[in-house]
């Protein structure tokens, strides 16, 4: 890409499709970002994107997100001003201003949080992220898999209330006691996560996300508007499988512990009839089981989407009734090498089984 | 059984009348400006034609798009105050902050964001500041706002505020017409909201066509019971109907897709009804219509509500067409057809008179279409080909050829063959197939409860049992029965693991009622 460029208006929905693809589930619904960002793109406001391999060594990039559990997001809506609360906490707190902003996760609404930032502030976004997808903890990034400080961070909730973790003795520490005050404040904090040094987002970060979320989209609602099958052209976009079409007959959702929990089954139509497919969920689809054999499982992307208009479904906005198809994508490689897999592999999840791959002749992103 | 079905559409008043599994007699008549006059005429033509009288009615249905149109060519719409109850949170995006320009113009009366609503677990956000609410009220007591949408965040889960606000405003202005979204059920305010806010903007057109709809029945002398049909092919009492139009939003096209499969006994077919104006495109799928994706748009507004998957076109029997037959619609003469197209002594060209000079159908005076030439004919009936076989292809989600059903009053404008399709249907009544659909409407029964100290699956177990019996009792054949809907909230706040659990259930009428 060239070094740097305005985000176009008319690419903010297309970034939103492709978020919620790439979200597997989580990083709650873009809808009310993009909304966020459509107003203030009427009031005259731009965004602009970077490339990572322009960043200064020492550039200070502020790393976004807004935490908690997605069904919350549902009915306290995100607000830019608010989103940018915790990053000039933390600006105060180090006494020294940013230079640019990044997605935490480049999934579900997550991806348009540093947008909504930039737009408030004037900083430009890194084209990257620190997920490739959307995951549920804060020790499941590429920079803590390449064991970066993870400290300070600051939280900020709607009511006032400010919190800064000043230290922690490891990732799993932070995510401990970050959630602890998130679910305290209803389970949805906006975050401003440790800072990163230019040199880290270049080292560390996964590159290139949001120009490919964007594109993800385009490629989705191009196929929608000439009436082609939307779901096959995710597919065809990013390498992915389809494992199941079926009818929604069950969920079981809760709300607990600052995350979504729950399942999901599906009952197989057309050539997946007689079958049944079970998804787990921790914010984002975990593990694909079918007819109790799993076939899909974190880190490689499983989403659910509708079958007919290719809209991705949140944990959050899974129903009774809908008609879906199930597809997994494959997961940035870093996810997936060994010291990856301790952190987002499904026994990071609790699922005692070894990673296997959707892809077993290996996929390329 | 007899049931008499009426479908009051923009153009027609269809009604028919339905004995056990046929169809005994169908009239079309013009819908009128006062609705009521309409459906007198209506019953008037069905009943009169009726070799041994009108005998025992045991229910009136009646299905309109009257709010669908309202809301969609914006007329009969009152201003709302919007009232959102949910401060600190979610100040960026206030009430209509993604409808249309245009509909937002007209509905958006007043709006109020005001501190309150709930946490996911039943805590209050803060709390509920009720002098702000009296402000807001006494500020809609003055002003010309007859009708108040209210949502609160997290009111699914308990509507509290919503409900306190409605006190406040009961209080202030008495006569003020009131929609809670907790009424309206589910998790996603935003779109609550919106549900809330249009059923606000057309509950005092409803209630008028409610009325004068029980008026027309009251006239006739009939005695039964009137239903107004739903979104998802089952009834509602009118009394009920009357405070939640929003619930029969979709259920013309709805109608007429029920009413295609009764009237062919096909369950999975293409449904093209040709109206006056429009051609709806639907797909019945095992008798029901597909539904639409997540989120549905009513007029350019997002909801949550579930509606049939439709594909419009500016294709209808009144469509106007051009001096050389290629341009058609959308312009269509609407319900002046019988004075407006050239057939019925008018000065308009429109499909209808393109096809009796094709002798598709034989209507009106053929002399008057006489002089349309040849080419202009050809060209005319290629492109409505065209436009029928584009927006099927559209709807269809594989290439395997289905039977199509062509429905409507104009079904004859659909051609006898078309790519894809594997046989085109052109039944009997099929120009009434809307008000079939509506005498044919199901019945539902639901739950929405609290169970507590159960375990989710036993809680789940027990409403569908209960909402069955509900669904048995409001008259539904047990064997038919299905359940179209499951949701569960976990209410941590209250002790002892409670669930809300809400269940539908619908039936087709048992025969024997």
């Amino acid at each position: 890409m060239v070094d740097s460029r305005e985000i176009k208006e008319d690419e903010l929905t297309p970034l939103s499709t492709g978020a919620w693809i790439l979200g597997a589930g989580g990083g709650g619904s873009p809808y009310y970002s993009y909304l966020n960002m459509r107003e203030m793109y009427k009031a005259g406001k731009r965004v602009t994107l970077i490339d990572p391999m322009t960043l200064g060594d020492d550039d200070l990039v502020a790393v976004i997100s807004s935490m908690g559990a997605p069904l919350v997001g549902q009915e306290r809506l995100r607000d830019p001003e608010f989103a940018t609360k915790p990053v000039r906490m933390m600006e105060e707190y180090l006494g020294r201003k940013f230079d640019a902003v990044m997605a935490l996760e480049i999934g579900g609404g997550n991806a348009l949080q540093p947008l909504m930032v930039a737009a408030v502030t004037g900083l430009p976004v890194v084209d990257a992220d620190s997920m490739g997808r959307a995951f549920p903890e804060a020790q499941m990034t590429s920079f803590a898999i390449g064991d970066l400080q993870m400290y300070p961070l600051c939280l900020a909730d709607i009511r006032d209330n400010e919190t800064i973790v000043a230290r922690a003795a490891s990732w799993k520490w932070m995510e401990r006691i970050s959630r602890k005050i998130c679910t305290e404040v209803g389970s949805t904090a906006a975050t401003c996560k440790a800072p990163r040094s230019g040199k880290e987002v270049k080292d560390w970060g996964i590159l290139y996300t949001t120009t490919r979320a964007i594109e993800l989209g385009r490629a989705v609602e191009n196929a929608r508007a000439a009436h082609e099958d939307p779901v096959q052209a995710a597919l065809d976009h990013e390498g992915g499988a389809l494992l199941f079409r079926g009818k929604i007959t069950d969920i079981d959702r809760r709300a607990t512990e600052g995350f979504l929990r729950g399942s999901a089954t599906i009952d197989g139509l057309d050539n997946d009839s007689g079958s049944v497919f079970r998804l787990e969920f921790q914010n984002e689809f975990a593990i694909g089981t079918r007819d109790g054999v799993p076939v899909a499982m974190v880190p490689e992307i499983i989403c659910v989407m509708d079958t007919l208009s290719g809209e991705a479904i949140g944990t959050e906005t899974l129903r009774y009734g809908q008609r879906v198809s199930v597809i997994a994508l494959p997961a940035p490689p870093i996810l997936t090498s060994e010291r990856g897999l301790q952190n987002v592999g499904p026994r990071a999840f609790g699922y005692d089984m070894e990673f296997e791959s959707v892809f077993p002749d290996g996929a390329s992103v | 059984m007899r049931r008499i079905g009426i479908d009051v559409g923009g153009t027609n008043t269809d009604a028919v009348l339905i004995q056990d599994d046929a169809v005994v007699a169908g009239v079309k008549t013009p819908t009128t400006d006062d609705v009521t006059s309409g459906i007198l005429n209506a019953l008037k033509d069905l009943l009169s034609g009726l070799e041994s009288g009108p005998g025992q009615i045991d229910a009136v249905m009646i299905g309109t798009t009257h709010f669908t149109n309202a809301v969609v060519q914006r007329r009969d719409l009152k201003p709302v105050a919007a009232i959102r109850i949910g401060l600190p949170a979610s100040a960026s995006l206030p009430p209509f902050v993604d409808w249309p320009d245009d509909l937002a113009e007209i509905v958006r009366g007043r709006v109020f964001m005001i501190e309150g609503g709930h946490e996911y677990d039943g805590r209050p956000l803060v709390d509920f500041d009720s002098e702000t609410m009296r402000a807001a009220a006494q500020e809609i007591a003055v002003s010309d706002i007859t009708s108040v949408g209210i949502a609160s965040v997290f009111s699914p889960l308990t509507g509290e505020c919503e409900e306190a606000a409605a006190e406040i405003l009961r209080e202030v202005c008495p006569d003020i017409d009131i929609t809670l979204s907790h009424d309206l059920g589910r998790i996603g305010l935003l779109e609550r909201e919106n549900a809330t806010l249009l059923n606000a903007c057309i509950i005092d057109l409803a209630r008028r066509t409610t009325r004068a709809f029980t008026e027309a029945l009251h006239q006739s002398g009939i005695e039964a019971p009137l239903y107004m049909t739903q979104n998802d092919g089952t009834v509602m009492r009118a009394e009920f109907a009357e405070e939640f139009p929003i619930y029969s939003f979709a259920s013309g096209p709805t109608n007429s897709m029920r009413g295609a499969a009764f009237l062919t006994g096909l369950n999975d077919a293409v449904v093209v009804d040709v109206g006056g104006t429009t051609t709806d495109v639907g797909v019945l799928q095992a008798g029901f219509p597909r539904e639409a994706n997540n989120v549905v748009e009513i007029g350019g507004v997002r909801t949550l509500f579930r509606m049939p998957d439709l594909l419009s076109v500016g294709l209808g029997g009144g469509s106007i067409i051009g001096p050389d037959g290629t341009a058609i619609g959308p312009v269509s003469v609407g319900h002046r057809i019988t004075s407006e197209a050239l057939v019925f002594g008018g000065e308009t060209l429109t499909a209808t008179d393109v096809a009796v000079a094709s002798g598709l159908i034989d209507l009106g005076d053929s002399a008057a279409v006489g002089s349309i030439g040849q080419t202009l004919q050809k060209a005319a009936i290629t492109r409505i080909a065209e436009m029928v076989d584009e927006a099927v292809d559209r709807m269809k989600i594989d290439a395997k050829p289905v039977p199509l059903i062509a429905v409507g009053g104009g079904a004859f404008l659909v051609p006898d063959e078309l790519p894809g399709v594997s046989e085109v249907l052109q039944v009997e009544h099929r120009g009434v197939a809307n008000a079939v659909g509506a005498a044919i409407a199901q019945v539902s029964g639901e739950v929405d409860q609290v169970f507590s100290e159960m375990g989710r699956s036993a809680s789940i177990e027990a409403a569908t049992k209960l909402a069955k019996q509900r669904t048995i009792q409001a008259g539904a054949d047990p064997e038919s029965l299905s359940v179209v809907e499951v949701e569960d909230l976990p209410l941590s706040y209250v002790p002892g693991d409670a669930l809300r659990v809400r269940v539908r259930v619908v039936g087709d009428t048992a025969p024997n009622q």
